[in-house]
């Protein structure tokens, strides 16, 4: 599909890394006195400079967005089927930046990175770090990048809510906000899962306290556990009895405790590659992230409140399958907006795919958003 | 007028009538919107911004593409997005026949709105009665599906539609009762086949 020759893809990418000297203050009242946030730029910036669109990403994801390195063709970027030319977000028309967020383990300064304080990695001192703060240093980048205005930020689930921060954090300088699959904040439902996930981490022997670098391990079953968790909640239960129905893996019931259905071998391998790949320190991190957005709770609660500031057109999409952030949710951003008379759009997308549904490329949702795109003047 | 324009009154006869009761800068809802073609139309004439709710995949792309805020949600379960009173006026638009439940999303319309714009296909219109009185459903202009086909669930006359009025305790503004694109005064609910109102609460 994204062979180096599609047209419609990017090509060959290379990440790119903005050192800060400058120290940010973050939320929860730490200050990291200097960082790295890793990135990825396709197309051109126009003259005017009218044309950037920010693409935040969710969980697990990185700024490798679309295209794929030179020396790892396989290595796909997470929305390649959205961003590229011809593509609904077309680089031919569009600066597209990926941009990585703080406390990552892909590249930007994360919990393994070295602390300035004592020479080794931050481990359980790395901060928490909130998605307000991934917009503070995602403005720097753009400050950097020459970029005073985005044509739009779009994300996905918890990218989502970073395209949502970038309206209320800097409402002069984002066009359009494009909040996919998102909430406003989650439900405790929401909080329990990614509690259960931390747990999971925690509770590993080879956690350490956070402090496993040094002893040159890894907290693998913690990690794998977090990452089953979260793969039963990213589909929905129609796009899991699709995928999977009752297949046995071995033709006939095992009567032992090796794996007998097919979704239990999808749910391990899910998590032996997760665990390979992703830190828990990180993963920690981005879901208590999660858990603490709220642009309503300064505000008294009042969400309506919280969007007065914003001065963006909003795009908001849901998926009827989605039940990890359910319409519902979706509905209570788009309610907040129009009592506060904002310029809005909503679409609810009768996809099957559960919250991955942003991610595939459904012909609705992907004209919408190619629609959208294009409606958008630079 | 641009041709455009002149082509989009031809084909919808109530979108005039219905920009000439919208005043100028008046915040608009529009209720089963389409492609958004009355949004443009509102906001080109009286410079009226809006928002349109659609539930149809094909013309809620339309109207992105249109560059008119829609809102994808199903006017069957209310309106319940928008707050009490947070529009000048809710317009229904030859979409109160295709409908469930009439009478709620009547009193969703006047909580929503100041004021709420109707118009539907008249059945009372001489050519749908003569067609039943020849023992067929109506087929016609303002009335273009066979009985099987139809997204249509419930008809109504202009007498019917009063009635209704009076049981939900709307007040009647305005009416507006078109043949062809033509007002008609004498006999409306014989020789009209479609029927604009403008109403409010009491």
């Amino acid at each position: 599909m994204n062979a180096p020759h599609d047209p419609a893809s990017v090509g060959a990418v290379t990440a790119q890394k903005a050192s800060f000297d400058a120290p940010i203050k973050l939320r929860g009242g730490a200050t990291l006195p200097a960082y790295d946030i890793a990135y990825e730029t396709y197309g051109e910036l126009n003259a005017a400079k009218s044309n950037a669109v920010l693409v935040c990403h969710a969980l697990n994801a990185s700024h490798h967005v679309a295209g794929f390195y030179a020396n790892e063709k396989d290595n796909v970027g997470w929305w390649d089927n959205l961003v590229g030319p011809g593509k609904p977000l077309d680089t031919r028309r569009f600066f597209v930046v990926g941009s990585n967020y703080l406390g990552s383990c892909f590249g930007s300064t994360g919990p393994a990175s070295p602390n300035p304080a004592t020479g080794r990695p931050w481990g359980a001192d790395f901060p928490v770090v909130t998605v307000e703060d991934w917009v503070e240093a995602q403005a720097r980048l753009a400050d950097r990048l020459g970029i005073e205005r985005f044509a739009a930020v779009i994300g996905g689930s918890l990218g989502a809510m970073q395209a949502m921060q970038w309206a209320l954090s800097y409402p002069e300088r984002v066009r359009h906000s494009i909040v996919i699959a998102s909430a406003a904040k989650l439900t405790p439902q929401n909080i329990a899962f990614n509690e259960v996930a931390r747990q999971a981490i925690m509770t590993d022997p080879d956690f350490h306290g956070g402090h496993y670098y040094e002893k040159g391990v890894v907290p693998v079953r913690g990690l794998r556990i977090a990452r089953m968790i979260g793969h039963i909640t990213y589909l929905s239960g129609e796009a899991m009895a699709e995928k999977f129905g009752r297949l046995l893996r071995r033709g006939a019931l095992g009567f032992d405790f090796d794996t007998d259905f097919e979704v239990e071998s999808y749910l391990r391998y899910q998590g032996d590659k997760f665990s390979t790949y992703f830190d828990a320190n990180t993963y920690l991190r981005i879901t208590k992230a999660l858990d603490y957005y709220d642009p309503a709770a300064d505000f008294g609660g009042d969400l309506s409140a919280a969007m007065a500031r914003a001065k963006a057109a909003f795009l908001v999409v849901s998926f009827k399958s989605d039940w990890r952030f359910t319409p519902a949710r979706s509905r209570e951003i788009v309610h907040a907006l129009l009592d506060q008379r904002k310029i809005v759009s909503y679409l609810e997308i009768d996809a099957p795919g559960g919250h991955d549904a942003f991610l595939l490329e459904d012909p609705r949702y992907h004209s919408a958003l190619r629609a959208y795109f294009a409606s958008i003047d630079l | 007028m641009s041709a455009q324009e002149r082509t989009l009154l031809a084909a919808r006869p109530d979108f005039a009538a219905i920009a000439q009761w919208v005043e100028r800068g008046a915040r608009v809802l529009d209720l089963g919107c389409g492609d958004g073609s009355l949004l443009r139309y509102l906001w080109q004439a009286r410079q009226a911004p809006g928002y349109g709710v659609e539930i149809d995949d094909e013309r809620v792309l339309a109207c992105v593409a249109n560059d008119v805020n829609v809102l994808q949600v199903d006017l069957e379960s209310g309106l319940s997005l928008f707050a009490d009173g947070s529009f000048d006026c809710v317009v229904l638009s030859q979409t109160l026949q295709a409908m469930r439940h009439q009478e709620a999303i009547l009193r969703e319309m006047l909580r929503v709105g100041r004021e709420a714009i109707v118009s539907f296909p008249n059945f009372g219109h001489w050519s749908a009665r003569f067609q039943v009185a020849l023992g067929r459903m109506p087929v016609s202009e303002t009335l273009p599906y066979e009985w099987y086909d139809t997204p249509n669930l419930h008809h109504c006359t202009i007498t019917d539609f009063e009635d209704l009025c009076r049981k939900l305790g709307f007040r009647i503004r305005e009416r507006l009762v078109l043949h062809q694109g033509r007002p008609i005064t004498v006999l409306p609910n014989l020789f009209g086949s479609l029927a604009v109102y403008r109403c409010t609460a009491g």
